[in-house]
């Protein structure tokens, strides 16, 4: 699904040239679900948002579903995010003036889909996450949980392959954090692959894979046969 | 994205900013309630004036002694050309088209009778005055014999030379000293009012021959001739021009058409109206300032929502529509309201000064519209353009 080659970032800062990623190698198989350890600075997000095609390796190859990504223009990196990736912040990320329910349309709006077919997925996706009866609510009304429920249905609202959360629980409390794990996990199942960046052990500690990064650099992996 | 989804969108932003969206949109509102109401009385008065001068009619093409070559006025009677004579009018009475011809002289003169005196202008004109200049007789009629040696002495008054000379008496037939001569009245104008500051009721109208002769003059200040409406007026010109020139030998008259005339007033008056509209226009520009700084702090203050849009798979075109979608809606709103505040303003000016015309064609309403849009299409530009180039990473991790 994902395999990255000889991937290298590097920043400009001042006249200095900064690594954030040095010549990473890493293979994700579809319905696979992994998590990116790591101190910060260790350059995990930047490899998140590389992967999620936000970004461009300075160096090497980058191949997503088979086709290689690494050099599209502006244009064809939004249309693949649109089609293919979908994504989990921690600060949510929700458009503060706009309903729920208008946040989990909004990627359905920007693809074109056609309002009848929004309205059903939209539906849908408020039912699956239990917020039926907030669907009219702005996203200051929404509890933590709430919101970030409300942005997981929005990153799956075009059902992506691939789904990509940047500390998805570093603002809710242990027990929502929890929650919010398990309705990822539970695409899993549903053969999405799921990449989690996190510098929580007991967050990381549930992917059956677990990559760890220090100073640009995978420096190890341990895998689990079974989810927690 | 579909255009309906675009146009909510926008308008989401519209409604959560209500406040500031009303004061900016309020800048472009002036700036058209100004360019509207300025236009409105622009044209209102271009209207006005062009109607005072097509009041004799615009079938009328003037003859003036002396050739304007360049700019300038001509030099007239007492330049060295051949005056226009009666001759000369009479000689255009029979070509094609040609309806009445008048030879005009003009002066000033004492009149006298009932032992009033008063100074009036004497008007010189030829029988078909009246007709010519469709002005209407209220009493009596217009002498109907032209004898050119032999004219006699008749006269019609001007309604108010009536009013102030005979009041209420019935003039008819009474005589009338106009410097000096006797003159038997003969008819009473409708009173018709000033025009461009010329009263022509404080007048008296005289057989033209008389006229020169009583103001010494040797030629006549000018003719008109009315033509057929359904005639070329070029074609009247050309028949007009030719016959004068084999009568002087040369080219040594002015002709001036009406419909010329009216041409080069109109489009004066065009410049006039556009003038006070660009005047108008500055307050506009304003309103675009404000348009481009509410968008600048917009871009500034959403640039973590402009990173999450790209990163749900926004394109950068998708970005660039969504601000200046935003831009658009605010001056369309705008200049809406300003449209309906400037029309309102200029038509509650006319309610309360009655003298001053109005008048706001569609036409003006419509492009005070779209320049309102391309303004804010203009101003909403830069800041656009910085947000779709945002970079998303770095945008999507702004506070």
């Amino acid at each position: 699904m994902i395999r990255l080659e000889k991937v290298s970032r590097s920043f400009t800062v001042g006249d200095q040239q900064v690594a954030a990623l040095r010549d990473i190698d890493l293979d994700i198989a579809a319905g696979d679900y992994v998590s990116i350890m790591g101190p910060s600075g260790s350059g995990k997000s930047t490899l998140l948002n590389l992967i999620g095609l936000l970004d461009r390796p300075s160096s090497g190859t980058y191949r997503l579903d088979g086709g290689d990504v690494t050099d599209l223009t502006d244009e064809q990196q939004a249309k693949v995010r649109s089609e293919k990736v979908g994504f989990v912040f921690q600060a949510f990320h929700l458009v503060p003036r706009l309903s729920a329910a208008m946040n989990i349309e909004l990627p359905l709006i920007l693809a074109g889909i056609s309002p009848a077919e929004r309205k059903t997925r939209v539906a849908q996706l408020l039912k699956n996450y239990g917020l039926t009866d907030r669907a009219d609510h702005r996203p200051d009304q929404l509890s933590g949980g709430q919101r970030q429920r409300v942005a997981i249905a929005r990153a799956t609202s075009m059902h992506p392959a691939v789904l990509l959360a940047d500390e998805p629980t570093g603002n809710l409390d242990q027990a929502t954090g929890k929650e919010v794990m398990n309705l990822l996990e539970q695409l899993v199942a549903q053969q999405v692959t799921l990449i989690v960046v996190t510098h929580d052990p007991a967050i990381g500690g549930r992917a059956k894979r677990q990559v760890r990064m220090v100073d640009g650099q995978i420096t190890g992996e341990n895998k689990s046969s079974v989810l927690p | 994205m579909l255009f309906p989804d675009l146009v909510k969108l926008t308008t989401s932003s519209f409604v959560a900013y209500r406040m500031r969206s009303f004061l900016t949109g309020l800048g472009i509102a002036i700036g058209i309630t100004a360019v509207i109401l300025l236009t409105s009385i622009g044209e209102g008065l271009h209207q006005f004036v062009l109607s005072e001068f097509s009041q004799f009619g615009t079938n009328i093409i003037t003859i003036q002694p002396g050739k304007t070559k360049t700019h300038g006025g001509n030099v007239g009677v007492f330049g060295s050309v051949r005056p226009l004579s009666l001759e000369d009018a009479d000689a255009l009475r029979h070509l094609p088209y040609v309806e009445n011809v008048n030879p005009s002289v003009m002066g000033n003169a004492e009149v006298r009778a009932n032992g009033k005196t008063r100074r009036t202008t004497v008007l010189g004109e030829g029988r078909d005055f009246a007709e010519a200049f469709t002005m209407k007789v209220q009493s009596g009629s217009f002498w109907t014999d032209e004898d050119n040696e032999q004219a006699r002495a008749l006269v019609v008054l001007g309604a108010k030379v009536n009013q102030e000379l005979f009041a209420g008496q019935n003039p008819l037939g009474s005589y009338l000293r106009v410097g000096g001569q006797r003159y038997r009245v003969i008819g009473v104008m409708e009173p018709k009012g000033q025009i461009l500051g010329f009263d022509m009721d404080d007048t008296v109208i005289i057989p033209a021959a008389r006229a020169m002769e009583l103001l010494n003059r040797s030629g006549l200040i000018e003719m008109q001739v009315s033509y057929r409406a359904s005639a070329d007026v070029n074609a009247v010109i050309r028949s007009i021009t030719e016959r004068l020139k084999d009568r002087h030998g040369s080219e040594d008259f002015t002709i001036i058409s009406q419909e010329q005339a009216l041409e080069v007033l109109g489009s004066v008056l065009d410049v006039i109206t556009f003038a006070v509209g660009a005047l108008g226009g500055i307050s506009l520009l304003v309103g675009a300032v404000g348009i481009l700084t509410i968008m600048t702090m917009a871009v500034t203050e959403r640039t973590s929502e402009i990173g999450l849009l790209r990163a749900l798979g926004a394109r950068e075109r998708q970005v660039l529509a969504l601000f200046l979608g935003e831009a658009m809606l605010l001056s369309a709103l705008g200049g809406l309201a300003g449209l309906a505040l400037g029309v309102g303003i200029a038509q509650g000016l006319h309610l309360l000064f009655p003298a001053l015309p109005v008048h706001t064609p569609w036409l003006f309403a419509v492009l005070a519209e779209l320049s309102a849009v391309t303004i804010g299409l203009a101003a909403g530009v830069v800041p656009a353009m910085r947000a779709a180039r945002l970079d998303p990473v770095e945008a999507l991790h702004a506070e």
